[in-house]
Formats: C-alpha cells, sequence, structure tokens
C-alpha cells in the first residue's frame, strides 16, 4: 500500500491537476462575487462602481425569488423521483432475459444522447403542440377536448420532458448495479422462501442503495442548473422560472450584471444546502 | 426424515442434454458425495433437486413425495454455497435470521434456534458482525448456520469447502462431518476433491458427462471401482492403467494396478526402470517411473525412508491379487 514516499509522490503528481481544478473554479467564484457587490449595468451607463449588499438584498426582495426557488425544488424533486422509480422498474425488467435484449437497452438509452434544446423542441412541438401534437390528436381520437400542455400544466410539461431525458441514465446505472448483484444470493433467498417481493426489499434495494444516491447526486447536479428546457418552451412563463432562469433574466434581460451575480451566490448557497443534505443520506447508505 | 429419489432425470439446456436420465436414491440421513470432473453435471443435478433448475423429464422424490413440481423453499431442504451467498448488508445474526423470518417463525423460537446454532458453530461473538468482516472459514460457518435453523430434510452442500486454504479446508471437512454425526440429517455434498469424497461421504456417486458412472461406499469404489473411469478418478495418486502386452498376458484389455500395491526395490523385481521425478512428501515418496518397457509411466508409492533420486534405477513388483482387470469397453472383469 502507500509508503510514504510514494504518498508525497503521489500528492506530486496530482499538484498539477488539483492547481488546475482550482483555478477553473476560483476565478469564476472570484469573478461571481466581485460584480455581486457592483452596480453593472452594460446598457446603461457600465460599472457604476461599489454597492454594497444592495444587489442582495433587491434579488432576494423581488417577487419572483421565492417562486423560482419553489419551481426549481419542484423540478428537481419530481424529475428525480420520476427517474429513480421508473428507472428501478426499467433496470428490473432489462435485467430480465428478453428477446432482442441488445436493441431494447439501446433504445431506453437514446434519449440521452439527444440535445437538451433539440428534444424539449420536439416534446413542446410534436407531442405537446394543442393542435398538431401527438398527444392533441391522441385526446381527439377518443373524442376529448386536447390539453393546452405548456400552458395549462407548465410545471408538469417541464417535469415531464426533464424526466424523459434523465430516465436512461438512471436506468444505466441501476441496470449496472443490478446485474452486479450475485446471482447465489437470489439462489439462497429463493431456498429460504423468500417471495420475489421480499428478494427485492430485501436484497435488490439494499445492493442498489448506493447506486440510488450516486444517481440522486448526479442528476441533482444537472437538474438545479437546467436552463434550454424551460428556454424553448415555456420561457419561464406560467411559474416556471426556476432560479438559474431567473438570473439568466437578470443578466441578459435586464442587463443588469451585479444583481444576476447576487443571483450566482444565492445559486451557490442554495446548490450547498441541497447537496449537504443529500450527502447526510448518501453517506448514511454508503456506511451500510 | 430426508429419503431423495431420482427418477429418470434429465436436464437439457437448450438443444444439449447435461444430465442424462438418471436413477439415484439417497437414503435418509445418509452422507452422500458426489464427484467428477469439472463440467460433468454435478451442480446442475445438485440443482435440480434443490429445485433452484427445472427438471426437463423424470422425477424427484422426497420422503416419498412428488416434489418435482415443487418450489425450492417447499421441499423442506437447505443449501450451502460455494460462494456462501451470504446477504452483505445484514448482520450474521440477521442472515440466520432470514430463512426463518421468511417462514413467518415466532420471535422467541427463532432467538433461541440462532443462538442455538450459533453456539454449535462458534459464532456467538460474531452475531453482530456482517459478513465482511469475517473469515473465510466463519463465512462458512454462517452459511451452514443459515442452513442448519431450518431443519431441514437434507442439507446439500455445493464444493463449499473450495474457498478455503488446504488446513482450514481440513477443519472444516471434519466440522461437517462431526455436524452430520451430530444431526443426522441427510446431507448431499459435491466436490471434484476426491480426498473429502473419501473421508467424508456414506455413499460416493461418480459422475461423468452427465452420467452415473458407479455408486457405492468410499472402499467399495477404491476395491472394485466398476470402470476404468472410476479406477483413474478414485484414489491417490491415480492407479496405474497398463495396456497392450502386459495387460494381455492377464487376459484383459487394460489391467489397474494401485501406486500402492506395487513394492519397490532397488535389487530386483518384475519391472525395471528408470526413476523420473522422485516427490518426497516425508512419510511416502512417489516415483514416477520411465524405460520399464511398459507402453505407461507407472506411479509407485514407496515408503518415506526409500531414498532412490531422479535418474536412479528402481524393480517394480506389482501385487498379484489386488490386480484390477477391464475389457475394451473399459469396464471391469470379474
Ligand atoms: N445455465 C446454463 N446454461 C447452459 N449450460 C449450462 C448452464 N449451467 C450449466 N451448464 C452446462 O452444464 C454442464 C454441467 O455444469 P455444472 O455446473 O453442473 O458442472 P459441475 O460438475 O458443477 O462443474 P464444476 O466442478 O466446474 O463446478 C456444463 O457443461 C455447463 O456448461
Ligand atoms: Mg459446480
Amino acid at each position: 500500500m502507500a509508503t510514504a514516499h510514494s504518498r508525497s509522490a503521489a500528492r506530486l503528481m496530482m499538484a498539477p491537476a488539483v492547481v488546475l481544478l482550482l483555478g477553473w473554479m476560483l476565478v469564476p467564484l472570484a469573478m461571481t462575487l466581485w460584480f455581486s457587490f457592483r452596480k453593472y449595468l452594460p446598457l446603461r451607463g457600465g460599472d457604476l462602481g461599489f454597492t454594497g449588499w444592495e444587489n442582495y438584498s433587491r434579488f432576494i426582495s423581488s417577487s419572483s425569488f421565492w417562486p423560482s426557488i419553489q419551481a426549481t425544488l419542484i423540478i428537481v424533486g419530481s424529475v428525480l423521483a420520476i427517474t429513480v422509480l421508473l428507472g428501478l422498474l426499467l433496470a428490473l425488467l432489462l435485467d430480465q432475459p428478453i428477446w432482442g435484449q441488445g436493441i431494447v437497452r439501446i433504445l431506453v438509452i437514446a434519449p440521452f444522447f439527444v440535445m437538451p434544446t433539440v428534444s424539449a423542441l420536439v416534446w413542446k412541438n410534436m407531442f405537446m403542440d394543442p393542435v398538431n401534437g401527438f398527444f392533441a390528436h391522441v385526446w381527439k381520437a377518443f373524442g376529448a377536448e386536447p390539453v393546452v400542455w405548456l400552458s395549462d400544466f407548465p410545471l408538469g410539461s417541464i417535469i415531464m420532458i426533464v424526466s424523459w431525458q434523465w430516465l436512461p441514465f438512471a436506468t444505466l446505472i441501476l441496470l449496472t448495479a443490478m446485474q452486479s448483484l450475485d446471482r447465489e444470493q437470489l439462489d439462497a433467498a429463493e431456498m429460504d422462501g423468500a417471495s420475489p417481493l421480499a428478494r427485492f426489499w430485501y436484497l435488490v434495494l439494499p445492493h442498489l442503495s448506493r447506486a440510488i444516491s450516486v444517481v440522486i447526486l448526479i442528476q441533482t447536479i444537472f437538474l438545479l442548473s437546467i436552463f434550454a428546457e424551460i428556454f424553448v418552451t415555456t420561457a419561464g412563463a406560467f411559474g416556471t422560472k426556476t432560479l438559474t432562469y431567473l438570473i439568466y433574466q437578470r443578466v441578459l434581460e435586464s442587463q443588469n450584471v451585479g444583481l444576476g451575480s447576487a443571483g450566482g451566490v444565492y445559486a451557490i448557497i442554495l446548490a450547498n444546502i441541497v447537496a449537504l443534505f443529500l450527502m447526510r443520506i448518501v453517506g448514511k447508505s454508503l456506511e451500510r | 426424515m430426508g429419503r431423495i429419489q431420482l427418477e429418470q432425470v434429465t436436464k437439457s439446456f437448450g438443444n444439449t442434454e447435461v444430465i442424462h436420465p438418471l436413477d439415484l436414491t439417497i437414503e435418509d440421513g445418509e452422507f452422500a458425495v458426489f464427484v467428477g470432473p469439472s463440467g460433468c453435471g454435478k451442480s446442475t443435478l445438485l440443482r435440480l433437486i434443490a429445485g433452484l433448475e427445472d427438471v426437463s423429464g423424470g422425477a424427484i422424490r422426497i420422503d416419498g413425495v412428488d416434489a418435482t413440481e415443487l418450489p425450492p423453499a417447499r421441499r423442506g431442504l437447505a443449501m450451502v454455497f460455494q460462494s456462501y451467498a451470504l446477504y452483505p448488508h445484514m448482520t450474521v445474526r440477521k442472515n440466520i435470521d432470514f430463512p426463518m423470518k421468511m417462514a413467518g417463525m415466532d420471535r422467541a423460537e427463532r432467538k433461541r434456534r440462532i443462538e442455538n446454532a450459533a453456539s454449535i458453530l462458534n459464532l456467538t461473538d460474531y452475531l453482530d458482525r456482517r459478513p465482511g468482516q469475517l473469515s473465510g472459514g466463519q463465512r462458512q460457518r454462517v452459511a451452514i448456520g443459515r442452513a442448519i435453523v431450518r431443519e431441514p430434510a437434507a442439507f446439500l452442500f455445493d464444493e463449499p469447502l473450495s474457498n478455503l486454504d488446504a488446513a482450514l479446508r481440513v477443519g472444516m471437512r471434519i466440522e461437517i462431518s462431526e455436524l452430520h454425526k451430530r444431526l443426522a440429517t441427510t446431507m448431499v455434498y459435491v466436490t471434484h476433491d476426491q480426498v473429502e469424497a473419501m473421508t467424508m461421504a456414506d455413499k460416493i456417486v461418480v459422475l461423468n458427462a452427465g452420467r452415473i458412472e458407479q455408486v457405492g461406499s468410499p472402499l467399495d469404489l477404491y476395491h472394485a471401482p466398476r470402470n476404468t473411469f472410476v479406477a483413474g478418478f478414485i484414489g491417490s495418486p491415480r492407479m496405474n492403467l497398463i495396456t497392450e502386452d502386459e495387460a494381455a498376458r492377464h487376459d484383459a484389455h487394460t489391467i489397474g494396478i494401485r501406486p500402492e500395491h506395487i513394492e519397490v526395490s532397488d535389487e530386483s523385481g518384475v519391472w525395471n526402470g528408470r526413476v523420473g521425478v522422485a516427490e518426497h512428501l516425508g512419510s511416502d515418496s512417489f516415483f514416477h517411473v520411465h524405460e520399464t518397457g511398459l507402453a505407461e509411466t507407472i506411479t509407485v508409492r514407496a515408503s518415506g525412508e526409500i531414498g532412490l533420486k531422479h535418474g536412479d534405477r528402481i524393480f517394480l513388483s506389482p501385487r498379484a491379487d489386488v490386480i484390477h482387470r477391464f475389457d475394451a469397453q473399459g469396464q471391469r472383469l470379474p
């Protein structure tokens, strides 16, 4: 194992990567912090000097702030719940020896290769369009009034689109984890009289707990910053304005870099709170 | 009770038949050992008995009741796997408890049986550990504990000792034999280690390519192997199988003589040859002898005091009363 010598050598070898990563992280962070304390309106006078905490108080007192936090948490939470549950189900199915397994697996993974912007546009125009969309045709075929998805169920629609994108990821990770479960353990449980449901509960689920935590952790990081899906569908209307989207509006639509940067700092704090919370849960599941 | 009968049992995977029609009875309380080379179908046969695989044909009876269609849990058998198959996230106590919990047994009775099994198997101090924190031998004992508490009609073991080191294997072998004496429950034990087979078995079943070659007590198989396969498989070092002129002299296609049934001398004997490899174990020495005029290399077992080396001249005399004779099909001649 690691001797003192090999440890210090390892440190030396890792140093460039660590320095690079630190710089990568620290420079934007420092710039965000810097701008968040300045009054910076690119089209209305440029950099107008320090304003103290004003950007922070304005960002938080805006009427859109708390709804945006709420929208963010609802989207992240729902997508997590849907992808993990459906992912488990799909992984269980794909783990069975079925005909055409290889092709089915590729099909399941395919959505992950579609760019978010493209998939959101496809959903918006080809599925959810109230006149020409696929769903509208299905509804009409049954004699029902087509649903105007994006304005009647804006959050639900976005959750649906994002879940569709992330389901392959969850399925893939859970499937590989499931395949690493020792078959003899399942045989032993069968001999011990465990029903399929009991085998799932006592063997498969504990075995998958790590993989589930990893899926939750990684997805959360990416889901907190979803943007394209909102941009091309509702453009932040109908209560779908997430924190990320709010920051975008402050910086680009209102041309207020200082205010947007303050929002960025709030986003960092939110991400850290969520991460801390998740690490607790994950840490617990890793201990077992 | 635990009398297991197989009647014309077959098993095919796809188009390949890996178990050919096979009849076998294992009596109540018997310690039956399946031996055979790798891939001959030992594990498959055990899994058929356990119910983890469905038979392709024939019937399995347990205590006279047709169990062919019964699910594994209802056959009243317990199995110990080669990989132990312990549940990694449960403590030893919960592992042992699992089958009883699944059977919905009373909590106090479960506790009593866990404690009892733990004391039989010397696991009392480890009950609150997880399998990952145990040594190989301890894990093996937990797997056995999990099997014991169900009080099964029979135990099925699939190469339970093959993951242990040699010293531990000898120890566990004795423990399992003692357990069998104590519980007097039927045990079916798969191994490819013929020392395990000879020392533990009441009845050995020698399998080869999905067929039973011979069934009998260890000494039956040793003294009267029914064919050349069994003759070569049982006994260590292997029996010398000699063909051609020397066999013809005994009116047989092949004759077999065990290494321990050949007298060694450095002065005179029936055959003389040159020592190839000499293996000195201290108690015994094994010599592989070439240039005897026979078609085959002859292995002999001699007392450890004989100090012959590679290249030395050696004289061999087979004991005439223990020569086995086989016909052209490899079947034993009377
Ligand atoms: N699920 C399966 N599908 C197809 N063939 C199988 C399957 N399981 C076993 N076999 C085949 O059946 C034959 C017997 O296998 P089995 O596992 O019973 O051998 P074994 O005697 O236990 O060997 P070993 O000593 O190596 O464990 C082998 O030829 C194997 O390839
Ligand atoms: Mg096997």
